[in-house]
């Protein structure tokens, strides 16, 4: 176990530097523009004396390792055109509280919905339930979520009876309620998904039927032996659905205009800031990195069936 | 009792000596007598037992007996045949040209009627031609990612596999690169190349593939050491028909699956990247930006049409080509090919 933490932990720092050296060194290629808020204003002189000043006209190796040297002090750079010369980490610490706060209640709710759904599709197998079900998962499987997340901002905010605003206020209550049932529901689908399968997997095990021999009652049977079986390979999927909640935060909070980071992402690519899309490329990267460290580690520690260290099978 | 003794250990000496002979000194002409490709002959196939049993035509059968997929794939064939004919038929418009009325004004958010079908967008084009022009680009993305990560995922997928000297490289390599959210390479790269059709390509076959390779490589690492795989190693069969014709039709199910899923992911990921201001130019018309700018005027209710319409042809292209995947995956799959 603790080889295997190791082990898994020296990947993801390897992944990291492997990722901050690509986008680092991919960056260098934009178009200088991207530093400069006004630009046009500017004479060729100036803006060769501003690139040196930012160290831009090093060979790229000095560059990428004055980089690294900034990002172990915890220095992320300025932004140049977002908000001119105020630190980067400044305007996330900003943005963050927010993104964070939206995902990890999306995830509850995910959860709280998700698994009662899979479980009672899988009781009703084959009844209506059931089939509602496996409907509203394949068509949320299969339409992109960008287009789903539409049609929720669209007729959600046109509900009879519930005024449900069409931007994000985060002092009123009301507004949250669209943007967080959007970055869930994907969740949701996914986890009723495999719940439902793996709950039927259960039920055509002996176990069940010798439960159901002596007589316990079906509910029983479903809560404390098929639905505990049934959860521990669903941890597996808990990092992908943490990556497809951060992911989808990046459209959603731009939709409702969430002062968060996802916004934030959208905004400084539309306006060409390169510093604070480097920054936020790299901050996306090692929460998900992160995230799947912990999935990968809980996943260790939830099931001690799963030989960590076979040859076969990636991950 | 001795003496039979002897006779038998005289016996097994001989029978050794002679094992030896066959074993060692065979020439290569003695060996290719010994063992040959046996030849299909249906004839010869008769006298052992006879079984109708096809791969192809069971697969078939079963695909054929789920309706809703036959239905869906009766809409997506047609859906395809006209996006492609489209153009062709008469009174049809240019989907970039911005349609003026006599007196020269622009005819600007007309609500559809007989002469516009779906009516046109702020500017005046036709949103009936810009639709089915945005499907052909969409499904181009869709097809051409789809068919990359096939052709790769497959390759890569089987080396890393079948030779082991290469598994502990890649499978090293996959770890780091796997950790890398697919988004996050989209974005990246759609962020420093020029938008356009081949950015959105590329970026998008820069990683699809991976996924892929992985499934295709624990495939052949369960099944390449069977018994049969053995005999046939044995035998000689050469490696490149050993996977062609012992390996690869094992995948054909989950081949079949990742494609169906790779068109609507790549769809769905071209109107994400639209929507974050990296997509195609508003003059290449694609399902994306269409969506894209029926986004933008959506809470006019009677504008709302210029969003409704790509946004049906794309659930129904996703949609069908989901059900349609998982129907033939699980036709494909010999498990299901019941008599």
């Amino acid at each position: 176990m603790l080889v295997y933490s190791a082990k898994r932990l020296v990947r993801s720092l390897l992944t990291l530097i492997v990722i901050i050296t690509v986008v680092f060194s991919l960056l260098r290629l934009m178009p200088v523009e991207g530093y400069f808020s006004n630009f046009e204003k500017m004479s060729e002189a100036q803006i060769q004396n501003g690139l040196r000043q930012m160290g831009l006209l090093d060979p790229l190796p000095v560059q990428l390792l004055g980089f690294f040297r900034q990002l172990v002090r915890g220095d992320l750079g300025v932004s140049n055109i977002y908000r001119m010369n105020v630190p980067i980490t400044q305007i996330v610490a900003e943005k963050a509280p927010v993104s964070m706060l939206m995902g990890g209640m999306a995830l509850c709710l995910s959860l709280v919905l998700g698994l009662p759904l899979g479980a009672a599709m899988a009781r009703g197998k084959g009844r209506w339930l059931d089939k509602c079900g496996t409907a509203f998962v394949v068509l949320v499987q299969a339409v992109p979520s960008a287009v789903y997340y539409l049609i929720i901002q669209l007729y959600g905010t046109q509900l009879p009876g519930l005024p449900l605003p069409m931007l994000f206020r985060a002092e009123n209550p009301l507004s949250w309620i669209l943007p967080t049932f959007s970055l869930a529901i994907g969740n949701i689908a996914y986890y009723a998904m495999w719940l439902r399968r793996f709950m039927v997997d259960e039920m055509n095990k002996d176990y069940v039927t010798l439960a159901r021999a002596k007589g316990v009652s079906s509910k029983r049977i479903i809560r404390s032996h098929i639905f505990r079986n049934a959860f521990v390979p669903l941890v597996q999927y808990l990092p992908t659905s943490f990556l497809i909640t951060l992911m989808g935060s990046i459209y959603v909070e731009s939709l409702y205009s969430v002062p968060g980071m996802g916004g934030l992402l959208v905004d400084v690519i539309q306006r060409q800031d390169n510093t604070v899309v480097q920054a936020l490329v790299l901050i996306y990267a090692s929460i998900s990195i992160v995230g799947l460290l912990i999935g990968d580690l809980l996943m260790a520690v939830v099931d001690p069936r799963i030989s960590l260290n076979k040859k076969e099978g990636a991950r | 009792m001795g003496l039979f003794h002897k006779k038998s250990a005289q016996l097994g000496d001989s029978l050794n000596a002679a094992s030896a002979r066959t074993l060692d000194a065979l020439t290569p002409a003695e060996e290719s007598e010994l063992f040959t490709f046996a030849e299909y002959r249906p004839e010869d196939a008769e006298k052992t037992g006879f079984s109708g049993y096809s791969y192809w035509r069971s697969t078939l059968r079963v695909f054929t007996r789920n309706k809703m997929a036959m239905l869906l794939l009766g809409v997506i064939v047609a859906l395809l045949l006209f996006t492609f004919i489209q153009p062709y038929l008469p009174g049809q418009r240019d989907p970039v040209y911005i349609n003026n009325d006599e007196n020269g004004i622009q005819l600007i958010n007309l609500r559809p009627n007989g002469e516009y079908w779906f009516g046109t967008n702020s500017i005046g084009q036709d949103l009936w031609s810009r639709v089915w022009s945005g499907t052909r680009t969409s499904l181009f993305i869709g097809f051409s990612v789809a068919l990359w990560e096939v052709l790769v995922g497959i390759l890569i997928g089987v080396l890393w596999g079948y030779v082991r000297r290469l598994d502990f490289l890649f499978t090293e390599l996959y770890n780091i690169v796997d950790n890398i959210p697919q988004t996050i390479v989209l974005i990246l790269f759609s962020y420093i190349l020029r938008p356009g059709v081949g950015t959105l390509i590329f970026a998008m076959c820069l990683t699809g593939w991976l996924t892929m390779a992985r499934f295709v490589r624990n495939q052949i690492v369960i099944i390449r050491d069977r018994d049969y795989n053995l005999a046939s190693r044995c035998l000689g069969t050469p490696t490149r028909r050993i996977i062609v014709r012992n390996l690869l039709p094992y995948l054909v199910s989950v081949i079949m699956m990742r494609v169906a899923m790779a068109v609507p992911l790549a769809i769905g990921n071209e109107v994400f990247v639209t929507y974050i201001g990296l997509g195609l130019p508003v003059s290449t018309p694609s399902l994306g930006n269409l969506i894209n700018q029926g986004r933008m005027i959506m809470m006019n209710p009677s504008l709302q049409y210029q969003l409704v319409f790509p946004t049906v042809v794309l659930c129904v292209i996703t949609v069908s080509f989901y059900i349609i995947g998982n129907a033939f995956a699980d036709a494909a799959d010999p498990k299901n090919h019941v008599f």
